[in-house]
């Protein structure tokens, strides 16, 4: 192998990079928070809310998690203009992030909650709470903290997953790696620091997430 | 113009489909082989096997499949060779799915009781003894589940390989979405495809969980 690496295209580059990483980790951060919300929420309607709402919530928690992320993302921002919705690729992205991983962690959440000793509720309606004020205070709580682990990781997947993006022109930091590669001719070189990046992000996350887990569950570091 | 019936499109996505159910084999077969392997290793004795084990995984499952796609794709091209898209394709997915599966594997094997080890070890059996009779029946009735429900992350990662020129269900959909220009159809159609696919997948998944735990709730 006489092949020679040259990196020396960072130098004029690193801006590019640079934008790629802010797009990714600004995708990651509204997906998350918009995901996780829309996973309570499917968690709520399919373990205590209304058993008519329940079945299309099935329907599409099993149609998401069974399909692949890349045709999730092509039907929203390819399909969806045929119906007259229009959207940015960046929003797009987010939308197709926000659907996944509510899907999946609707699953995750769903598992905490129904781990829930039925005491818990009892106790709850006997201090005169309201069904929503238990949820709140004495179920969701404690359930999130059960999956915080699982969930962590589903978050960390669903930023991997998101180098799919490029593929419809969000600007994240796969779209970047071929970017430069279609500049410097350096496929080999960019992708690879661009994974390294990816690696970085991923050991970052889930170091921030425990943080989070600290933060929103302060008893379980007295105990 | 030409114009498309819906059987047209229906007929090139199923008939693309057998590659996604090709790939998805092999790299399914080839991942559990070398998963085998690697796990091997992760429960050995030696640290350097471990270590590497450990970092191997980290690696694959820190990074985005696509990205080892692309250094497949182009990684193997610094040797010289032409590279065909399925032969990147092939060896990024089992790289990968070898990750995931030696995690998982592992995980169920150490949820064999510390004390069925003891125990053993005190009837005189040695290593490969105690994995023959005593720890891997029990891992794998633990197993089973976990590993069809990742069969379902196998076939829907071959999606990506279209990104690297694969022609399969996914590339498939791109290609006949430009003749037709239906990407709603189209795109529909290939998700109700990779749905019927991987629904059964998940389905005996969920079935054999409740199954093969009916033993486990004895002890």
């Amino acid at each position: 192998m006489t092949y020679r690496f040259d990196y020396s295209w960072i130098a004029e580059y690193w801006p590019v990079i640079l934008k790629g990483l802010v797009t990714t980790v600004e995708l990651t951060l509204i997906g998350t928070l918009f995901g996780v919300a829309l996973g309570i929420a499917c968690a709520w309607t399919r373990s205590l809310g209304p058993r008519w709402l329940r079945p299309p919530v099935v329907a599409y928690v099993e149609l998401i998690r069974n399909t692949p992320f890349l045709i999730q993302l092509f039907f929203i921002f390819f399909g969806l203009p045929s119906l007259g919705v229009q959207m940015t690729e960046f929003q797009a992205a987010v939308l197709a992030m926000v659907i996944n991983l509510g899907a999946y962690s609707g699953e995750i959440i769903r598992a905490g909650i129904e781990a829930t000793p039925r005491g818990q509720f009892e106790a709850g309606a006997s201090l005169a709470m309201t069904r929503f004020e238990t949820f709140r205070h004495v179920v969701l709580i404690p359930s999130l903290q059960r999956i915080w682990p699982a969930l962590s990781s589903q978050i960390v997947i669903v930023m991997l997953g998101s180098a799919v993006v490029s593929q419809i022109a969000a600007e994240d930091i796969t779209f970047a790696a071929n970017f430069i590669q279609s500049r410097t001719f350096r496929a080999f070189e960019s992708y690879f620091l661009t994974t390294g990046l990816y690696l970085l992000l991923a050991l970052a996350l889930r170091q921030a997430l425990r943080g989070v887990g600290r933060m929103l569950f302060p008893q379980r570091a007295a105990r | 113009m030409m114009t498309f019936t819906l059987w047209d499109i229906l007929r090139n996505l199923l008939l693309a489909a057998r590659w996604t159910v090709v790939l998805s084999l092999v790299s399914f077969i080839g991942g559990g082989l070398l998963g085998m392997a690697l796990l091997y290793l992760r429960i050995g004795k030696a640290r350097a096997g471990r270590m590497f084990v450990q970092g191997y995984v980290e690696l694959f499952q820190g990074t985005p499949l696509l990205m080892q796609l692309f250094l497949a794709f182009f990684g193997l091209g610094l040797f010289g060779i032409d590279v065909p898209a399925w032969l990147a394709a092939g060896l990024a997915l089992i790289l990968w799915t070898a990750a995931f599966l030696v995690e998982i594997w592992r995980g169920c094997v150490e949820s064999v009781a510390r004390g069925q080890w003891e125990a053993s070890a005190s009837l005189g059996m040695g290593y490969v003894q105690q994995m023959r009779y005593v720890i891997l029946p029990q891992a794998v009735r633990v197993a089973v589940p976990p590993t069809v429900g990742f069969s379902v992350q196998v076939v829907k990662g071959t999606a990506l390989t279209s990104i690297i020129g694969f022609v399969e269900l996914s590339k498939a959909g791109t290609v006949v979405t430009n003749a037709t220009f239906e990407p709603f159809t189209v795109y529909g159609l290939v998700a109700l495809i990779y749905f019927a696919l991987c629904w059964p997948l998940s389905k005996s998944s969920q079935i054999l969980e409740r199954k093969l735990n009916v033993a486990h709730r004895n002890h």
